[in-house]
């Protein structure tokens, strides 16, 4: 009897102390994110100013602001969700409507999980050898090609993930009043996974708003104002990464203000993804 | 009824016009399915493009160095010697450290939201978690370097090279001098980077295990620790592992947040804490510095090896997602 006690509270201290660590680690993930916001209002804020938005990236020593870098990250984030978008959402249409239940389509889904998770670097690598070499100088339209690449998976997983939410008892009601497949995909498929879509593209432009890597070797970098989509062009997180990395102080105060201007861009898509996608999503 | 009475009074379409409407609604109709299809092969295009290019621009290296490029440490410029060993040892490191740091993290975090949270908290804390997969790399890098490296530097390193100073293995594994960057540190800015993803997947594959289950076992008088462990966890293994092996694939290809705290050093240590590198953080600091064809090729090389890597990981995570998937439908 006195055994079976001991063995009890044995099994309940182990139950306990278990608990207590599944709590420490959702508490140290916690700290985490709030570590890390913290630091970057902390170091971004001091920076932030007027000039931030109205001069262009200086040179070390002197005052500057991020202009160049904002609107060169903004040319190549809507040329490269305008060009991938269609593309992914015409692809998740086939998946979903034509060939939900092909082979096809799900090895295309199988590869397309495969490019939504694969080193955006690669992409980088890829734009180089397919557009860079052959042009013979880095471009804006280089860099919004290697986001466009990584626009298109995102988007085709959001699409077809809606439309295959969409009630099929809708497709039925329409193709029975004799509306052909394809505008009875786009005039009630498309209109009831509209949120969920609009969800996709949003995700699609919080993660290329951030993206680095792809951009080093493609847009590369402009000290200058351009607007030329042949010529190299400035991007927030290329800059941020050269300035965090130099030894100039107001430098690396910029890149601070530069990372907190992404982080909120980036944070404040994902959350009204978010709102958007849960309030109204055909579930 | 007046519309009805329209309808009937409207006159009817002659058989050539209906045939004429149909036959566009046909083309339209064909052209839309073609559309959707040929985007739809783009991505498969896009897979094969990507490797092809790859292919294409490394094939000099591999061609000058053969397979002794992937068991080569020398990296150096000047005589265009170039070797793959310390970036892969680098990007595998990293990724074991992160992987090791950050699996029993996530999977007590999803325990916590799915068995142990209240329910109001549940969604917040889910939505903070998914906040930390959603910040971009390269804040995770500026973050790194200039706060979490110097913390490691002055407050944990040289605790651990004084702990393990006559421990026999772990003295040469946790060798000074303490520089704050290094492979560890890389490792555990990893280890934040991928917790969200794996914990995302943990929690989702949890809410799989069907209530009976877990009630059954409660009703034996088993403990909270006891149905995760005899439960949940059994019941969801392929999909843990699936996850752990998404979350690796992550790791393995992160590029900014590495190369801020890496060091980039091509050079093998035996210690965890000194300078290294990693494939992606050697491509992102030298590929727009290198001069002549056969650095870019070798670099180029690299992204090929890690593109190979990430692929084979990813592939087998989705495999065993499916899994787990089928399972719960069935």
């Amino acid at each position: 009897m006195a055994l079976d006690r001991i063995r009890y509270q044995r099994r309940k201290v182990r139950s306990r102390i278990t608990i207590g660590l599944c709590w420490l680690a959702a508490g140290l993930g916690l700290t985490i994110l709030a570590f890390i916001l913290a630091t970057l209002l902390y170091k971004g804020l001091a920076g932030l100013g007027l000039n931030v938005f109205t001069e262009m990236t200086p040179p070390p020593g002197s005052d500057g602001g991020l202009l160049n870098a904002i609107a060169g990250s903004l040319i190549m984030t809507v040329i490269g969700v305008i060009v991938g978008t269609p593309i992914g959402i015409l692809a998740g249409t086939y998946m979903a409507e034509y060939g939900r239940y092909n082979k096809v389509s799900s090895v295309i889904r199988f590869i397309n999980d495969i490019l939504l998770s694969a080193p955006s670097i690669v992409t980088g690598l890829f734009i180089y050898e397919l557009l860079v070499r052959p042009m013979g100088h880095f471009s804006a339209i280089a860099g919004s090609a290697a986001l466009a690449t990584l626009v298109i998976p995102t988007v085709v997983r959001t699409t077809e993930n809606m439309l295959l939410l969409v009630p099929n008892t809708l497709r039925e009601a329409s193709t029975s009043i004799g509306l052909p497949q394809s505008l009875m995909i786009r005039k009630v498929a498309y209109r009831a996974a509209r949120a969920g879509m609009v969800t996709g593209v949003l995700l699609a432009i919080a993660r290329i708003s951030g993206e680095t890597a792809p951009l080093l070797f493609t847009s590369l970098n402009n000290q200058f104002w351009s607007t030329n989509l042949n010529a190299p062009i400035a991007s927030l997180p290329v800059v941020i990464f050269q300035y965090a990395l130099s030894p100039y102080e107001d430098w690396q105060r910029l890149a601070w203000t530069g990372a907190l201007l992404i982080t909120a861009a980036v944070l404040t898509l994902s959350i009204l993804a978010c709102w958007f996608g849960s309030s109204r999503s055909p579930q | 009824m007046s519309f009805l009475a329209d309808l009937q009074s409207s006159p009817s379409a002659s058989p050539t016009e209906r045939r004429g409407v149909l036959a566009r609604l046909r083309k339209n109709d064909l052209f839309f399915r073609y559309l959707t299809q040929s985007s739809a092969y783009f991505v498969l295009i896009l897979l094969t493009a990507i490797f092809a290019s790859l292919v294409a621009g490394g094939y000099l290296a591999f061609e000058t160095f053969g397979l002794s490029f992937l068991t080569t440490e020398v990296w150096n410029p000047v005589t265009e010697q170039f070797g793959a060993l310390a970036p892969i040892y680098g990007t595998i490191v990293t990724s074991a450290i992160a992987m090791l740091v950050a699996v029993p993290i996530s999977i007590g975090i999803a325990v916590f939201l799915t068995e142990l949270c209240p329910k109001p908290l549940r969604r917040p804390i889910g939505v903070a978690i998914e906040l930390l997969a959603g910040i971009p790399s390269i804040i995770y890098g500026i973050w790194g370097l200039f706060f979490f490296a110097p913390f490691l530097q002055r407050y944990v390193q040289p605790e651990l090279i004084a702990t393990f100073k006559d421990v026999p293995v772990m003295s040469t594994l946790f060798a000074g001098p303490p520089y704050g960057i290094g492979i560890l540190t890389s490792g555990l800015i990893l280890a934040m980077m991928v917790l969200p993803f794996v914990t995302a997947v943990c929690r989702d594959v949890f809410e799989t295990v069907p209530t009976v289950l877990k009630e059954a076992a409660y009703g034996m008088g088993w403990t909270t620790r006891e149905v995760v462990k005899n439960v949940v966890i059994p019941y969801t293994r392929v999909g843990i592992i699936g996850g752990v092996m998404l979350g690796l694939g992550r790791a393995l290809g992160e590029t900014m947040a590495v190369t801020f705290v890496i060091g980039n050093a091509h050079r093998i240590s035996g210690s965890i804490m000194a300078p290294g590198t990693t494939i992606s953080a050697a491509i992102a600091n030298e590929f727009t510095e290198a001069v002549g064809d056969l650095y870019t090729s070798s670099l180029i090389a690299l992204g090929l090896i890690l593109f190979f890597i990430t692929f084979v990981v990813l592939a087998l995570a989705r495999l065993m997602l499916l899994r787990i998937e089928k399972k719960a439908q069935a």
